[in-house]
């Protein structure tokens, strides 16, 4: 059987990506950052939120966008879930819903990268505040 | 919620929300009783016992965005439809505790479920959480403290999928050594 992964591998791992990361963080500059907060209570878990945030995290690595992909509480649109709200550097925070990959690759490809505007936009009047 | 991991994702939230800063979750699995439990308990601001008389009642929330409030009442529900049992003790100040048991052998117990993407979805999510889940079979005891795996690979859990996926598979690797349920 193979040797079950450890602390003491893990540690080994980071340090062979050292300088992987280095060049990532000397570009790391907080406002032209991306913004990705899913919503995540009882409702959007039951409505696979989890993998919507899972698929949000390895798109943006993968496609090299600079963001931070986080998880909030309800905002109160449990019809619409999975939601997520999307704060692209210089505009208002937008919420998404009924978010699935086809449509989370949309927003990404669409609205991210492009700011075009994409069809499931919750019309609200909403600003974030920190909790 | 569809298995035991997404309970655990879910009231972990409750905890956050309640300014918990430890976490601790145990689940046992005893064949030989028949029993499965989950235990968390954290050190979050506590209920006053009238807020804890009304926590499983799904039309009460402590949240003003919605009306509803399901959580709790649906590991109450999952819990006793086996024939288990569900208890949930708090006092403000002295943090909360819940017991759910399930009947191991019985079909409506939910399985386990991604327990290794849920434990790492909270310890990227919550920075300042500490979180201890200890799962406990008749072969052994796997232990995942959030706090060793930040130490061991800092801030690399946001921004490496590769390092995601090692954490994940060391959590499912460490569970099946124990013969963890799926």
């Amino acid at each position: 059987m193979e040797k079950i992964k450890s602390l003491d591998d893990l540690k080994k791992l980071r340090e062979g990506m050292q300088a992987k990361i280095k060049l990532r963080e000397s570009g790391n500059n907080a406002e032209n950052i991306v913004r990705v907060k899913v919503s995540m209570s009882t409702c959007g878990i039951a409505s696979g939120a989890k993998e919507i945030m899972n698929f949000m995290m390895d798109e943006m690595e993968r496609q090299a966008i600079e963001a931070v992909v986080t998880q909030t509480g309800c905002m109160g649109y449990c019809y619409a879930e999975p939601t997520i709200e999307v704060t692209v550097p210089g505009h208002d925070p937008i919420v998404f819903g009924d978010v699935d990959k086809v449509r989370a690759s949309e927003i990404i490809e669409k609205y991210i990268i492009h700011n075009e505007l994409v069809e499931g936009i919750l019309p609200v009047n909403y600003r974030s505040i920190d909790i | 919620m569809k298995n035991i991991a997404l309970h655990i994702y879910d009231l972990v939230e409750n905890s956050t929300r309640a300014r918990a800063s430890h976490v601790t979750i145990l689940v046992r699995e005893e064949p030989v009783g028949d029993s499965y439990c989950l235990e968390i308990v954290d050190d979050g601001r506590g209920m006053t016992p009238e807020v804890l008389r009304k926590a499983t009642d799904p039309f009460y929330t402590s949240r003003t965005t919605r009306k509803v409030g399901l959580g709790l009442p649906l590991i109450r529900m999952n819990a006793e439809r086996t024939g288990g049992s569900f208890t949930l003790t708090s006092a403000p100040g002295s943090g909360t505790r819940l017991e759910a048991y399930f009947v191991m052998s019985h079909p409506d117990r939910l399985p386990l479920g991604e327990i290794d993407d849920v434990l790492l979805m909270l310890t990227n999510s919550y920075p300042n959480l500490h979180l201890v889940y200890e799962h406990t079979t008749p072969k052994g005891k796997y232990r995942y403290d959030s706090e060793e795996i930040r130490e061991a690979i800092g801030d690399l859990l946001a921004s490496s999928k590769e390092v995601r996926d090692y954490v994940r598979e060391m959590i499912s690797d460490n569970l099946k050594a124990i013969g963890a349920e799926p």
